[in-house]
């Protein structure tokens, strides 16, 4: 039996192909963003993963480090690490700051880690591990640094010593790995002009600048400057203890927050990125809607293209199933050939994204089911044009 | 458009090359890819340990020069930054009533001495009506035993006797204390003169004037500087090495020494002090590094990065620290079989230089293939693919 479509097709390939591709790059945008809104969700568990924590230990009362800001005294891990189940307990700071490179402002989260600890970068893709406990740094590919450069900080230079990938913050911003003692004195430091003016107001006031205590102005000042102050304290659990009952642990005996890797996903996923999320979502709704719309108009002006063809079928005799059968398979045949082209595309065109577009494999499969769905849909009112054409028109006209 | 060529040809090349593009980008892009990844081999080579840590430039003597008792500043004869001999006149202290309070000492001190003159007068009349009253006392006595003179006027005479005695105890009782007196009131002057002399503050050795803390009029406590006052050849780097890096830490260990102000320029020191007390909140040694020799024109104060070699090692195996992965809790390598599958294996690190090669005590031969770079997390299961260069990356 010869496939009517099939010689359709052939017949007028140009077209159809012209036609796929136009629809594919409508489907390519889909799937790209489908993959923006798996980026996001992925930048913000990314951060989870890479911080190779079991319970995150923050500020009473925030959802910090990453929704909220959170301030812990930097000796509170002590504590935290004489807690039963406890392995590991270590110290990090978060900030996001705008750094120069070349000429450019880069935006970047400096995080202040402690080697070994969990909150070190994890596995790099360039150079070697920071083994001085100064003014070394690892930094994500994405901030555009190369080894040896110089990143400054506030008011030092750190050397870039490796680099790392898919280190970013829930906004999708590359990371700056520096050793904690420096990331301390960076979140908190201030210019130099404030630091000396902070001085002078110091000095100025009469219960700190006491002429019968000498010393007690410099005591004040250099208190000043310090700080012992971190953003979070990450946890590893023993093996075989359960993380959420460390983490009600710390809580209640600490009287600290505590999240389990649960609770700081539905953080930085649920509440973080919510509004975005949901921003994509929406547009992805109505993009799959324009798509059906498009699909339907073309195969019903391809189907109204060749009426009186369809007309002289009927005339000789063909069955209307054949007919409808025929539309149908060339509008799954459309929306596949948009499919291939589609995800070609949006494959090809992800990495140029400045934010991270995650293409699941299984997005790509529910984007099939989807296509072939609103093709047969679409087709619908094409087979019904179709029917409706009286044979008399192949001869009348 | 009806050339069987282009049905026969062309068309089968459009689809086959769409095909391929997607089955291309299916399996090699996206989530499906293999991992790319590097490999090295395990080493076995000499590797030195070093300690880094920061510090700052001080002077290791610095002298703090200010009055011995409350006072005005009268002059200040140096300023920061001038090189001053031991012994040096640096400032000197108003008196106020110092002066006029040695002049009335000296005047006390004069009294005194005529109080001496006085009391030895009245010594010696003393001791003129005792011998009086001895003789006229032997005679009543004698008269009286012969009952010439009546019992009564005899006991009188006796006791004028014991009278004049006493006078004379007193007299020179009153002659020592008008002694110690003036004993007293020289000393006195010795102590003022002694103060005269502190109001004038010199430079305990040679040095450089560091800062310049009060001027001339200001009234200051005893104890608060004037002046500081440090010795250049004492100048050394107090660092703070952190604990977690302070193994092998002696005394003697030689050192590089980079200043901020010279980033490229690495200076010789040696570590004479570690400090027996730990810094316990910040976690950090704190050691003394000097400069041998001590350069020319150093600030207090500047920042410097030290090095310290603390060890060395022949002939061990050596893996790059990029290569150190957690898995599972655990710390490893993942390991390259010959059959290209993985495997992670735990392994002890020894230790660590600063260029990032780290010691393998166990858990790794010799010529192990080892990952050193990867794309993407990895387990055992990953499908990798051995690169070079990993994409995307310009180191």
């Amino acid at each position: 039996m010869i496939s009517l479509a099939a010689r359709d097709i052939a017949h007028s390939w140009s077209k159809y192909v012209f036609t796929g591709v136009g629809l594919g790059l409508l489907i390519g945008v889909t799937l790209s963003m489908a993959g923006i809104y798996r980026g996001m969700v992925d930048d913000a568990q990314v951060l989870l993963r890479n911080s190779h924590a079991d319970v995150w230990v923050v500020q009473k009362d925030t959802q910090g480090p990453y929704a909220e800001s959170s301030s812990l005294p930097d000796d509170i891990y002590r504590g935290v690490l004489g807690m039963p189940g406890v392995e590991q307990a270590a110290n990090v700071t978060y900030f996001t700051m705008q750094v120069q490179h070349q000429g450019k402002d880069t935006r970047v989260m400096v995080v202040g880690f402690e080697p070994g600890q969990p909150g070190a970068p994890p596995s790099l893709v360039a150079g070697r591990h920071v083994t001085r406990s100064h003014y070394e740094a690892v930094a994500d590919v994405k901030a555009g640094f190369k080894l040896g450069e110089k990143i400054r900080i506030r008011r030092n230079d750190y050397t870039i010593v490796g680099l790392s990938q898919r280190t970013v913050s829930t906004g999708g911003d590359p990371m700056v790995f520096i050793p904690l003692a420096d990331a301390q004195a960076a979140q908190f430091q201030k210019d130099n002009d404030a630091i000396v003016s902070g001085r002078e107001r110091t000095a100025a006031n009469p219960a700190f600048n006491r002429p019968s205590v000498p010393g007690l102005l410099e005591a004040v000042q250099a208190s000043q400057i310090t700080s012992h102050n971190v953003n979070a304290v990450l946890v590893r659990v023993r093996p075989g203890w359960d993380a959420a009952q460390v983490a009600a642990d710390i809580q209640r005996w600490k009287h600290l927050q505590a999240y389990t890797y649960a609770d700081m996903e539905e953080i930085a996923v649920q509440k973080l990125i919510a509004t975005s999320a949901k921003q994509i979502g929406l547009f992805l709704v109505i993009l799959t809607l324009v798509s059906t719309a498009i699909v339907s108009f073309i195969i019903y002006t391809m189907t109204l293209g060749k009426i009186r063809e369809i007309a002289v079928l009927k005339l000789i005799g063909t069955r209307n199933s054949t007919i409808a059968w025929m539309i149908l398979q060339e509008s799954i045949g459309l929306g596949l050939v948009g499919f291939i082209i589609g995800k070609t595309v949006a494959t090809l065109w992800a990495p140029v994204f400045p934010k991270y577009v995650l293409l699941l494999p299984l997005d790509a499969v529910l984007g099939l089911l989807v296509i072939v769905l609103v093709c047969t849909l679409a087709s619908v009112m094409a087979i019904r044009a179709a029917l409706k054409v009286d044979p008399a028109e192949a001869i009348g006209g | 458009m009806k050339s069987p060529l282009l049905r026969k040809i062309i068309l089968p090349l459009i689809v086959l090359v769409i095909l391929g593009g997607f089955g291309w980008v299916v399996t090699q892009q996206g989530p499906m890819a293999p991992t790319q990844v590097t490999v090295a081999p395990v080493t076995r080579q000499a590797i030195a340990a070093s300690i880094f840590g920061i510090g700052t430039v001080e002077a290791r003597y610095s002298y703090r020069i200010g009055p011995t008792a409350a006072g005005r500043i009268k002059q200040v004869l140096v300023d920061v930054g001038d090189s001053v001999q031991a012994g040096q006149t640096l400032a000197v202290m108003e008196g106020v009533d110092l002066e006029a309070r040695i002049q009335a000492a000296g005047l006390a001190a004069e009294r005194a001495s005529a109080s001496i003159a006085s009391a030895t007068a009245q010594t010696k009349e003393a001791a003129a009506r005792l011998s009086l009253a001895q003789r006229e006392a032997q005679r009543q006595r004698e008269l009286a035993a012969k009952a010439l003179v009546s019992q009564s006027s005899s006991d009188t005479r006796q006791q004028d006797l014991a009278v004049t005695t006493a006078a004379v105890e007193a007299s020179k009782a009153a002659l020592e204390v008008a002694n110690k007196e003036q004993q007293r009131l020289q000393a006195e002057q010795q102590v003022l003169r002694q103060q005269q002399a502190n109001l004038v503050l010199t430079a305990p050795v040679a040095g450089m004037i560091t800062t310049r803390d009060a001027e001339a009029g200001t009234t200051l406590v005893a104890g608060q500087p004037v002046l500081t006052l440090a010795d250049p050849q004492s100048y050394w780097v107090k660092a703070r090495i952190d604990q977690s890096q302070a193994l092998g830490l002696r005394a003697g260990q030689a050192a590089s020494i980079t200043l901020r102000s010279a980033p490229q320029q690495a200076l010789a020191g040696k570590l004479i002090r570690i400090e027996p007390i730990s810094d316990s909140i910040t976690e950090e040694r704190i050691v003394g590094i000097a400069f041998t020799p001590v350069p020319a024109a150093l600030s207090s104060g500047e920042l410097a990065e030290v090095t310290l070699q603390t060890g060395q090692k022949a002939a061990v195996l050596v893996i790059p620290n990029a290569a150190i992965q957690q898995h599972d809790g655990q710390t490893g390598v993942w390991k390259l079989n010959g059959d290209n599958t993985l495997q992670f294996t735990p392994v002890q690190t020894g230790i660590q230089s600063l260029d990032g090669q780290v010691e393998i005590l166990s858990g790794l031969q010799a010529d192990d293939n080892i990952v050193v770079y990867t794309s993407k997390t990895l387990s055992a299961t990953s499908k990798i693919k051995v690169v070079q260069q990993l994409a995307g990356v310009k180191p």
